[in-house]
């Protein structure tokens, strides 16, 4: 156990010396990095505008209150248009996702060499391309609307949802897969009788999952012109209508806080 | 010995009440029914877009690392000095609120204050807060950094509030018992159990704030967001691929990355 002695008195200590150095090392590693970096922001800031920031703050709050609720009759069709584009662009990731999924898990997948990096790469470039970009794409491609928020968001899901269920099919019970081939199940039946019935739990929290999230990313492509509430937002924001961007944040803070009750409950109730 | 019968077995569904399972089906029929009535879908703006996309995917290829390089880097620079930075501070700054969150840590008041930041700052996306520190900060990476951070106080003060709920409180009673002080039992009984999760929370955090950094720039906060809106502006496609395979060549980097460290430290 490590300890030091000071004037003879022993005391416990949590390290030893050199294992405190190498702590203390790193942490000053992590420090001048974290200096660094600050540095190079600093250099592009322009520090009037951050101290003049909380006089500019308190003034756009003043003008966002009261809230201008009868806005709030134009905001019901955006808002079911953003419900629209989470579930139907979660709708769609899936569909595509199942097959990446068996493509990409180890044991299932059709060839390793071959088909299951092309799998993990599709799941990787759809995952870190984020929705608002994909969104840029698509506007340009098939012009502003819930369709192009529809497929952002498909598109954008589906690494998350294949990454997660390729995950949850690796790790079945291969037994029961065994148990099937014994009595002589072709390929599609081991699959429907011995894999599908273990991922469906899985399968069916990750949807849920990701729509949550897919209700909150929903919110902000408008900005870009795809659909949704976020035009309504980028529109009162630029017309300086900050009555209704307080409405509006309202309005997502509340369909935000719903759809994860909900998305919770469900989850409960399968797992 | 009674003689066997022809008897079929069924694969049992998924959901077994078949009221309920009907029920849902036809919920979703219906749902389905009145999202795409109510979805105005230009097909004919969607049929030229497909005969646009062939132009549109030879203009992304091949993709043009040369022409724009220098704004690239910087682009990339910024990104990752926002990603570390809004990491670092959001971190310092969740860990007081995640652990006035804790329900076994604090006191009521205390505890649902603590909660109420974490809600309100995981709700909106960093985007909408990149859209009011933009006004506020005025346009550059400083909007952005302040954005991040705040994204990831909510999300790390949560999952922190969330862990040390878990922790085992035998250890936690054991260095009370010595007569610790509130800070020394901090010390010696809650941060070594939760520290092995949170270094790697840590790092996952860092891989989603380089992520999220592509997308505040695309309101005005900077990184390499700010350079791929201006390449789509200005319809230099082939530099907007060579942007997009960039970030996505960095985020896999960082998460290998991130997940050896991950794995090195549980």
């Amino acid at each position: 156990m490590p300890s030091s002695e000071q004037n003879g008195i022993k005391s416990w200590q949590l390290r030893t010396r050199p294992e405190q150095l190498l702590r203390w090392f790193f942490w000053l590693i992590g420090i001048a990095i974290f200096l660094f970096c600050w540095r190079l922001i600093s250099e592009k800031t322009i520090w009037m505008f951050v101290e003049d920031s909380p006089r500019q703050a308190i003034d756009m709050a003043e003008r966002m209150v009261p809230p201008k609720w009868e806005y709030m009759g134009k905001l019901w069709i955006p808002v079911w248009d953003t419900i629209n584009i989470a579930t139907l662009g979660t709708m769609l990731a899936i569909l595509i996702a199942i097959p990446i999924a068996f493509c990409a898990a180890r044991n299932t997948s059709p060839s390793l060499t071959f088909v299951r990096p092309i799998a993990l790469f599709i799941i990787v470039s759809s995952r870190s391309i984020n929705s608002l970009i994909w969104a840029l794409m698509l506007v340009t491609l098939i012009g502003p609307g819930v369709f192009a928020g529809v497929i952002a968001i498909g598109l954008r899901s589906i690494g998350f949802c294949a990454k997660l269920l390729y995950e949850a099919i690796e790790e079945i019970d291969p037994n029961q897969v065994e148990a099937i081939e014994a009595t002589g199940a072709s390929k599609a039946q081991k699959l429907s009788y011995g894999i599908v019935p273990q991922i469906m739990p899985a399968f069916a929290g990750i949807s849920v999952f990701r729509w949550d999230i897919n209700i909150r990313e929903s919110t902000v492509l408008g900005l870009v012109g795809a659909g949704g509430i976020g035009l309504q937002l980028d529109s009162s924001i630029s017309t300086l209508a900050w009555t209704q961007v307080s409405l509006i944040l309202i309005v997502i803070l509340g369909t935000v806080v719903v759809s994860e009750w909900v998305s919770a409950k469900i989850r409960h109730a399968i797992i | 010995m009674t003689t066997p019968t022809q008897r079929s077995w069924k694969l049992q569904p998924f959901i077994k009440n078949p009221t309920l399972r009907w029920t849902l089906w036809v919920l979703t029929a219906i749902y389905l029914v009145l999202a795409f009535g109510t979805m105005e879908i230009n097909w004919d703006r969607v049929a030229e877009g497909v005969t646009r996309s062939q132009r549109f995917l030879a203009a992304f290829f091949p993709p043009d690392f040369i022409s724009r390089w220098d704004s690239i880097v910087e682009g990339i620079y910024e990104s990752l000095w926002m990603a570390v930075t809004s990491t670092v501070v959001g971190i310092l700054l969740s860990i007081p609120v995640g652990l006035g969150a804790a329900r076994n840590l604090s006191f009521r008041p205390i505890y649902l204050f603590c909660r109420g930041i974490l809600a309100v700052s995981r709700t909106f996306p960093e985007v909408i807060l990149a859209i009011f520190f933009v006004k506020l900060f005025g346009f550059g990476p400083f909007a952005g950094f302040m954005a991040l951070s705040i994204g990831t106080i909510g999300f790390y003060g949560k999952l922190l509030a969330e862990d040390i709920e878990d922790m085992d409180p035998v250890q936690a009673e054991a260095i009370r018992a010595t007569g610790a002080s509130w800070l020394q039992w901090l010390n010696y009984s809650v941060q070594p159990q939760v520290m092995p999760r949170m270094i790697g929370l840590g790092m996952y955090r860092l891989d989603i704030n380089f992520r999220e950094s592509a997308v505040v720039g695309i309101v005005g906060g900077g990184g390499i967001g700010a350079t791929l809106l201006t390449s789509f502006d200005r319809y230099e496609f082939d530099s907007a691929a060579a942007i997009l395979l960039v970030i996505i060549g960095i985020v896999m980097l960082v998460e290998y990355s991130s997940g050896y460290i991950r794995k090195k430290v549980q």
